[in-house]
């Protein structure tokens, strides 16, 4: 890893660093990446299948579904909009994208 | 005068019935206890302005005769959970002035029963960290050494039910934030089983790791505040069906990973604190087996990285939050998340790109899925030979403010913890004593020695709740003799 990896992950995160900053980071992250590298000693089921995110294994793999049905819920809407950071009439006022 | 010291949920409800004393005084004495304690220890970060009226609504209620276990309870809520109209901030500047436009299904279900919310409670930044020395609003410190960090994530939560600033707390565990906090605090905490109570109104961190649990003073009070906010919620599909809890055998056996406990690292007091423990539940007639399990924190961190990066994607002060105006919308981002996140968050963000990066996406993220299920396998198999599985909750005791700077030393904390987050499995941390640190002291202490309070954990099989409270329940009287 170098600073230049530090910038392309910041880039890619949309934040912005200071150059301190970035070069603090770096041998923060390979100190902690070189930790976590010993994820290449654990063993590993061959057939794993998708994840179960924490399932009991009796309950993996079943989708939820639930009927399409509209069921309405009370949300203010002037709470909402309060919390643009920008709006107009009601609407949330964005800067042009291209 | 409520003797807020002894005070239990359980003792509180039969008084509030009673009418020994009203839900307005119980308020207003807790009220109390934290203007005289917050400053000093900042566990809360904001005291809600309606707490009183909100205690009033109650009695009303236990006047039309209503009862329920929570009604008139005052307690306190990490700032990373829902309540409609209230700021929430997850200890973030990002989301300093959020408010929120909804309810989360525990605070929904709390307030059907009338429970009080005295505070929104300080925590490591969006729940990543193990002090809560990653708040964007400051340290909270621990109440039996003010020079020390209340563990985290859930810090706030534990300190105020540990100072008795609220009979009990809400808090979520991501890899250990409601257990390890509580072991520093000397309180009860519990992680419920992923999927057990719904997360709806939670802000997420790691979402297939979080889950909302009680920080409490019994184990009884544990089982009343779980049993109270758990339960399958549509707005949340991760909630698991509700079903009748197991029934189980009354002697339970209890295995202990001696080796992950005698490696180096866990602190020589620490040790002889859990030896001890195992020596009481011995005599007191537990079986005690040996097993063997791996050390969790690369699996952990790296799951923990790869989600945190994703769902902190969020938070870009187009729609809520912090926004800070460049020359296009890129600069607005570029700033916003820039100044908005602390320095663990970016952190962690900037890891998480890492490991789901395509170039390494099969060495790190791809492995480490792998490995949790290889994982969860193993645990099936171990609660087929023992019911419960116990450690201490934390490597070493309460550290100093600013004693781990180095972000690595810090992940290194959760050692014991993660493994139940990674499995899904629920676990519970409880007192198990204390140890002596010497001084000096920060401030003008005079005192020569202090107590830490430490704790111990134990696991149980997916949706064994009930099992962590009954031990639970059987090491207070241990604890006792």
């Amino acid at each position: 890893m170098n600073i230049k990896d530090v910038e392309r992950l910041a880039e890619l995160a949309r934040i912005e660093l200071s150059n301190g900053e970035k070069k603090e980071l770096l041998p923060n992250m390979e100190s902690i990446l070189g930790y976590v590298k010993q994820i290449e000693k654990v063993k590993e089921d061959s057939d794993v299948g998708r994840p179960n995110f924490g399932r009991p294994t009796s309950e993996i793999q079943i989708n939820i579904w639930r009927e399409d049905e509209i069921t309405p819920r009370e949300f203010s809407r002037e709470l909402i909009i309060n919390q643009f950071p920008d709006s107009k009439d009601g609407f949330l006022k964005v800067k042009k994208i291209l | 005068m409520i003797d807020l010291k002894n005070l239990t949920i359980e003792k509180a409800r039969k008084s509030l019935d009673a009418r020994e004393f009203s839900a307005v005084e119980l308020a207003q004495t807790y009220l109390n206890e934290i203007e005289k304690k917050n400053a000093e220890l900042n566990a809360y970060l904001e005291v809600f302005d309606d707490v009183l009226e909100q205690a009033k609504k109650a009695d009303e209620m236990m006047e039309k005769g209503e009862s329920y276990p929570l009604l008139g309870i005052p307690l306190a809520i990490k700032d990373v959970i829902l309540i409609k109209g209230k700021k929430v901030s997850a200890a973030s500047k990002i989301l300093e002035n959020y408010i929120a436009s909804y309810d989360a299904t525990v605070i929904s279900k709390l307030k059907k029963q009338g429970a009080v919310f005295l505070g929104r409670t300080n925590m490591d930044e969006f729940a990543l960290g193990s002090s809560t020395e990653n708040s964007a609003y400051g340290v909270t410190r621990n109440y039996y050494d003010n020079s020390r960090v209340s563990g985290g994530t859930s810090g706030g939560s534990a300190v105020a039910v540990s100072a008795g600033m609220a009979l009990a707390a809400l808090g979520s565990d991501t890899g250990g934030s409601v257990r390890q906090p509580s072991a520093f605090c000397g309180v009860i905490g519990l992680k419920p089983t992923y999927g057990g109570v719904s997360r709806y109104g939670l802000m997420a961190a790691v979402s297939s790791f979080d889950v909302i649990g009680p920080i409490t003073k019994t184990a009884e009070d544990a089982r009343i505040l779980f049993d109270n906010i758990k339960g399958n919620d549509p707005f949340d599909s991760t909630t698991l069906p509700n079903k009748n809890s197991a029934e189980f055998k009354s002697k339970l056996s209890i295995g202990v990973p001696w080796n992950l406990i005698n490696q180096e690292g866990i602190d020589s007091k620490v040790k002889e604190n859990f030896k001890d423990v195992v020596r009481r539940l011995e005599n007191s007639g537990l079986k005690i087996k040996n097993i063997k399990l791996p050390n969790c924190l690369p699996v952990y961190y790296i799951i923990n990285f790869a989600e945190v990066s994703s769902n902190l994607a969020r938070f870009d002060g187009v729609r809520y939050g912090l926004h800070l105006n460049g020359d296009n919308l890129l600069e607005d981002y570029l700033l916003s998340k820039g100044k908005g996140f602390g320095r663990e968050s970016r952190r962690r963000i900037l890891l998480g790109a890492h490991v789901l990066s395509a170039g390494y996406y099969d060495a790190y993220y791809g492995k480490a899925q792998k490995a949790r299920e290889a994982l969860k396998n193993d645990f099936k198999k171990l609660f087929s030979e023992v019911d419960l599985v116990l450690t201490p909750t934390a490597p070493t005791p309460a550290w100093k403010i600013g004693e781990k700077s180095n972000p690595l030393s810090m992940y290194l904390e959760d050692i014991f913890t993660v493994t139940a987050n990674i499995v899904g499995v629920p676990a519970i941390s409880l007192p198990s004593g204390f140890i002596e640190i010497e001084g000096p002291f920060s401030q003008s202490s005079s005192e020569a020695k202090k107590k830490l309070p430490l704790g111990i954990q134990f696991m149980a099989s997916h949706g064994c709740e009930d099992m962590l409270f009954e031990v639970g329940k059987k090491f207070e009287e241990v604890s006792k003799l």
